[in-house]
């Protein structure tokens, strides 16, 4: 037996007795999804218990060193952890920018203190984090960003206003962009701040949304003081850590295109439409809808790891992989699209036991904001045709 | 398994890009078409490549050939896509060699895939009879007779039929068209008494022929495989046979991208070379996008056959419908980016739409292999 074979044997048997039964059902709604810091919300107690497990382990963060609490595995590893968690039903842990985009870029620009005092807390869930890019007049155009942070010494003094901050009204800790000089081209001069969202001077006001959810902040800065040495990297050299990390949270977005939840949308259409005498949906032009989504599904998950594959096998740039946020999200917004057309009436509801608090109708709403969220469609299609085909300005 | 080449593999694909874009490119094709050539491609370029294993290159080593599997078959494939080159790889070893690898018997084998590894001999296919592929719907008639079989019926659409040395026939033995059960097998002679051949210039410059069967004469050691029972074991091997077409498609699309891409650079209107045009931009970035998600799916597939998967029939309907559309998408985007001049035959582009099409149709487009894919998932 090989390494890799005893250690999936080790991950089985380790998930075995620390995920809990609980644990091991799909999730329902977004109160499933469990997010750690400092007040933890939670449907069910085993949430926590999960997360702290898998946390203590580094497993939220399979790939990141040890030495600051991530997992240290391999590629290999990682995956075979992903199999096994997958095999037994077992939801993911823990949900966190902080893994998910403040982690990587930590670890690439932060000094040894930084990621001494931060990282360790994102991996066990500790501390939750919220993003503050966007402001009213800076969506596409971030780097027209204003939030200002004036030098007073040993610390900032922070002033302005940040928009479209996910779940700042829940959040710990901020990871913020803010313009340190605004005396050179828009680029320069913007800083890559943390801080702790309890800083006096901090006001978040959720933003009610189409689905009726307020995921979304607005978030107000008015003389926050945050010390020096929570500056990551240079002063004035932040654009670069802001590109960096958001390669990172384009990727989790893009995943967003295969369906996690593991229900076939084929399947959700035969239980709700029927067939015919033939084992043909009861309506043939939805039916080749879910076909061609169902097509594309499969592409792009073959897609997702061929690039991957072919990265570690040192061939090529990886250069397709920017085409994964654009299209990943583009087919989410597609699957759910089809999705209310196959649930149908049932999809309607928005209130009520019947249609679980219209859950179809809010998710489908909420797709729509992932082609706008970490870079528009748009500006991905820029993005390849300027960077990977080298089309003139 | 990942889904990625290996060293070989990529030198594999180093050395055809080298040879075809050399020997075998489109203005080879040109040069063919031009002087009404008799037999479409050029023996002597196949032999060359036949000289370096590659008609035996998904063939087992046991019968001469390379052992380098679909894998192997689908990079020289894929190559000869972007070259447009016309060799009888396709018809004679993805689609013939596979087909006797997998239905005939041992004697047979023995007999056939040495000397088509070797280029010695060329096989086509003949199963179409109408304008659409149905292989069920096959009406040409195998009588049975004290003597072996009597074979009466036309087909189309047979690949390179007025130069192939053998048919591969399929022929109805029993039931009636529609049915699955009643189909065979047989390989004849191209030259047996009571066959006549129309050779058919198709629109991409390479060949098919209507094959007429009046009262053929066979013997029962003309069979493949079982009398009545040929039906599922030759989907099977045309799964594996549009696997193998997608990849020349692959080819295809990627090179009439990649001289697109090269004329938006190129091109200078309103002063500016077109490719800075937020509307080009978009739609460009759109086709690599669609390219190099045809990219994985063909790869997945070819690695599926070679891994010898047990069910490939999805996949393989997805692979060849995905990279239907994915053709047709770059193909016309490449005529209408290059503008007037994408319309004149000088001009190279207009060869890559027309290969396109007539690939796409072969063995079933996209709305025959997508009603499939999503028949094969239970919808």
């Amino acid at each position: 037996m090989n390494n890799l074979e005893q250690f999936r044997q080790e991950v089985a048997i380790w998930l075995e007795s620390n995920c809990p039964e609980a644990m091991r059902t799909p999730m329902k709604d977004e109160g499933d999804a469990y997010w750690g810091g400092r007040n933890p919300e939670m449907n069910h107690p085993d949430q926590k218990v999960w997360a702290d497990r898998m946390g203590e382990r580094g497993w939220t963060a399979p790939e990141w060193p040890a030495e600051y609490g991530g997992g240290g595995l391999s590629k290999d590893q990682a995956k075979i952890l992903r199999e096994e968690m997958r095999r037994i039903g077992a939801r993911s842990p823990l949900e966190s920018f902080g893994i998910s985009m403040l982690g990587p870029a930590l670890l690439k620009y932060g000094s040894e203190e930084q990621k001494r005092e931060h990282i360790p807390k994102i991996v066990k869930g500790q501390i939750r984090w919220c993003q503050g890019y966007s402001e009213p007049d800076a969506g596409s155009d971030l780097a027209s960003l204003k939030t200002r942070a004036e030098d007073q010494g040993d610390h900032y003094l922070v002033n302005g206003q940040k928009v479209w901050t996910s779940y700042a009204d829940k959040a710990d800790w901020i990871f913020c962009l803010v313009r340190t000089d605004a005396s050179g081209t828009k680029h320069d001069g913007i800083s890559f701040l943390l801080f702790d969202m309890a800083s006096k001077g901090v006001e978040v006001r959720p933003i009610k949304l189409i689905s009726g959810r307020s995921p979304f902040c607005e978030t107000f800065f008015d003389d926050v003081i945050v010390p020096k040495e929570n500056l990551i990297g240079e002063e004035g050299r932040g654009w670069s850590i802001a590109k960096y990390l958001l390669t990172h949270e384009r990727e989790m977005i893009s995943g967003q295109g295969l369906s996690s939840s593991g229900v076939r949308l084929g399947q959700v259409a035969i239980d709700s439409i029927g067939c015919d005498a033939n084992g043909q949906l009861n309506d043939t032009f939805l039916r080749h809808d879910v076909a061609q989504l169902e097509l594309d599904e499969l592409v792009f998950g073959a897609t997702m790891q061929r690039v991957s594959d072919e990265t570690k096998a040192g061939q090529g740039l990886g250069e397709a992989a920017s085409i994964f946020k654009y299209y990943g999200t583009e087919l989410n917004k597609r699957r759910w699209e089809i999705m209310m057309a196959v649930v149908g009436e049932n999809a309607l509801g928005w209130e009520g036991e019947t249609n679980n608090d219209g859950e179809t109708a809010r998710t489908w709403l909420r797709t729509k904001g992932n082609s706008i969220e970490g870079g528009t469609s748009e500006v991905q299609l820029n993005v390849i045709a300027k960077r990977v085909l080298g089309l003139p300005s | 398994m990942g889904l990625v080449l290996n060293e070989d593999q990529l030198m594999l694909k180093e050395a055809a890009a080298g040879f075809l874009a050399d020997k075998a490119s489109i203005a080879e094709l040109r040069r063919l078409r031009d002087e009404g050539n008799e037999v479409g491609y050029c023996k002597e370029v196949w032999q060359e490549m036949a000289g370096m294993g590659w008609s035996g290159v998904s063939i087992g080593e046991e019968f001469g050939g390379l052992g380098y599997g679909y894998t192997g078959l689908g990079i020289i494939l894929e190559q000869m896509g972007r070259n447009l080159s016309n060799a009888p790889l396709q018809a004679s070893i993805l689609v013939g060699a596979t087909i006797i690898e997998r239905m005939a018997s041992a004697k047979q084998k023995g007999d056939l895939l040495p000397r088509l590894a070797a280029g010695e001999i060329t096989v086509s296919l003949a199963l179409q009879e109408g304008n659409h592929h149905l292989p069920n719907h096959t009406g040409l008639s195998g009588e049975l007779t004290d003597n072996g079989y009597v074979l009466t019926g036309k087909k189309v659409f047979v690949v390179d039929a007025h130069v192939a040395d053998k048919f591969l026939v399929v022929a109805r033995t029993s039931g009636t068209p529609g049915d699955e059960g009643g189909l065979s097998l047989f390989l004849v002679d191209s030259d047996a008494v009571g066959i006549t051949r129309e050779r058919v210039i198709m629109m991409d410059s390479h060949n098919s022929g209507l094959v007429s069967f009046e009262g053929v004469k066979v013997g029962v050691e003309a069979l493949l495989g079982e009398p009545d029972e040929a039906y599922s074991p030759l989907v099977s091997c045309l799964d594996i046979a549009n696997i193998g077409i997608a990849a020349e498609l692959l080819g295809l699309s990627q090179g009439a991208y990649d001289r697109t891409l090269h004329y938006l650079k190129e091109r200078q209107q309103f002063g500016e070379p077109i490719g800075s045009f937020q509307a080009l931009q978009h739609r460009a970035a759109e086709m690599y996008t669609e390219l190099e998600l045809a990219r994985s799916i063909v790869l997945k597939a070819l690695l599926a056959v070679d891994a010898g998967e047990d069910s490939i029939a999805s996949l393989a309907s997805a692979c060849k419908a995905k990279m239907c559309a994915v053709a047709s998408l770059v193909t016309n985007e490449a005529i209408q980016m290059h503008g007037g001049i994408g319309m004149t035959d000088e001009f190279d582009i207009g060869f890559f739409i027309k290969r396109a099409r007539v690939l796409q149709q072969l063995f079933g487009g996209y709305s025959y292999h997508l009603n499939r894919f999503a028949a094969l998932n239970g919808y």
